[in-house]
């Protein structure tokens, strides 16, 4: 396999292979945890960091793991991570882990992971894998603030819980925007994302 | 090596589980207290909000303290039982006891001000909701009948529908409701579908679309008032 400078291995996923609007991968909490900025970055951390060091695990196992059972070792060590990630959080971000419920536990079945660690980690040295694992990651963050960003702003009136919409607006009549809370925006918000992406960067778009 | 024997195969998925095994279970040990500790603060979180005192979870033990001046145990027939602490009842375990007159309720007093002697009655609540488990505390005037504040909250109601019920504005209706009627039969407060009348001293407005969660609602008040009937009827002044 020809060699990837390390550099593109975490530029790439921001932007021209970003997990979830070019490959789209991890749409279900993409919509599910987009609703305020904080849980939305709290997630986005926890992907990050399971996928960085499953791929550096992964990778650095690569050669010893029996094929006809790469799948299992994969998913076990996937699985540790994120219960290791769910009980730190449930130690030390009490608040954001009862808003994330389930979806931290869903991050074993995320496809962002067992793609990467299929795609590269198997066939790469530990390195590489760990900054594919933290370039991906973040290339999913990335998406999730950004639509957390507008849902929040528009749906609740604040960022990252601060309202920022001044009280005179409301008395004049402005209202928050109830559909944005709800999934749905999410989807319809992440189709505009991919839109302006795929204008922006015409290689993207299939013949 | 050969990475395709059965016996390495087997040698190597036993290595891995034991490894892991091992490594979670440090972590949980280790993160227990830690853990406990949040869950604790959220009780105490829950039980101020009910008297309408807010709280972050970083002050809420110091104000929990201060605030929460009496607590003690009661069973089914009125009466304190002694030895028990009020904030250690789980009551999931007790409300599985097959006989009611083992189960036990807890009871947290209130004072919100040192300089006066009102006081607040906070009972503790859980029932069924449509998807999982319901609860909540509901404060009592010193009259043990008018309501002073309430909370509920839920594990996994519908959002939007049932998941409403532990909104400000769905609890703010209990307050000033009564759960004794003239003549001091208890009657509960009830989720009326289509809406309540104004002055319907026993009844809230019911949630559109949480109909079963509404109802699950009004059978945990009922049947956790239930159990503190007797106290209740004993007490008020």
């Amino acid at each position: 396999m020809a060699q990837v400078k390390n550099s593109k291995l975490l530029a790439n996923p921001l932007n021209l292979q970003n997990p979830v609007t070019v490959q789209v991968l991890g749409i279900c909490s993409a919509l599910a945890v987009t609703v305020q900025m904080k849980p939305a970055f709290v997630m986005g951390l926890s992907v990050t960091i399971v996928t960085a060091f499953s791929s550096l695990i992964i990778s650095a196992l690569r050669n010893t793991i029996p094929n006809r059972i790469r799948i299992i070792v994969q998913l076990v060590v996937v699985a540790a991570l994120v219960i290791i990630v769910d009980q730190l959080l449930k130690a030390f971000l009490y608040d954001v882990s009862k808003q994330l419920s389930v979806f931290v536990g869903l991050i074993i079945t995320n496809c962002i992971l067992m793609g990467r660690l299929e795609a590269f980690a198997m066939g790469n040295k530990p390195f590489p894998s760990f900054i594919d694992g933290i370039g991906n990651g973040l290339g999913y963050s990335i998406i999730l603030l950004s639509i957390a960003f507008v849902r929040e702003l528009l749906g609740s009136g604040s960022i990252w819980g601060f309202k920022i919409i001044p009280p005179v607006f409301y008395q004049l009549g402005y209202e928050n925007n109830g559909l944005m809370i709800l999934p749905p925006m999410a989807v319809i918000l992440i189709g505009i994302i991919i839109w302006i992406q795929r204008s922006w960067k015409k290689e993207l778009i299939e013949k | 090596m050969n990475t395709e024997k059965n016996s390495y195969i087997f040698i190597y998925s036993t290595i891995m589980v034991l490894v892991i095994a091992a490594a979670l279970t440090v972590v949980a040990l280790q993160l227990k207290p830690a853990q406990e500790n949040n869950i604790r603060i959220e009780k105490m979180q829950n039980i101020l909000q009910s008297v309408k005192i807010p709280s972050t979870p970083k002050d809420a033990e110091t104000i929990y303290k201060e605030k929460i001046t009496e607590t003690f145990v009661i069973n089914t027939q009125g009466n304190i039982v002694e030895g028990k602490n009020a904030f250690d009842i789980n009551l999931a375990d007790e409300l599985k006891k097959e006989n009611d007159a083992e189960r036990l309720f807890p009871v947290f007093v209130c004072s919100p001000n040192k300089n006066d002697t009102v006081k607040y009655f906070i009972v503790q609540l859980r029932g069924k909701g449509l998807w999982g488990p319901i609860w909540g505390y509901m404060s009592f005037n010193a009259d043990l009948n008018t309501v002073y504040g309430c909370m509920f909250d839920h594990k996994g109601e519908t959002p939007g529908l049932g998941a409403e019920i532990n909104t400000a504005v769905f609890q703010s209706q209990f307050v000033g409701k009564k759960i004794f009627d003239e003549n001091n039969k208890f009657v509960s407060i009830a989720t009326v579908k289509g809406g309540t009348k104004d002055d319907d001293p026993h009844g809230v407005d019911a949630i559109s679309g949480g109909t079963i969660t509404s109802k699950g609602l009004e059978a945990m008040i009922y049947d956790c008032l239930k159990a503190y009937e007797l106290y209740l009827t004993n007490n008020k002044k």
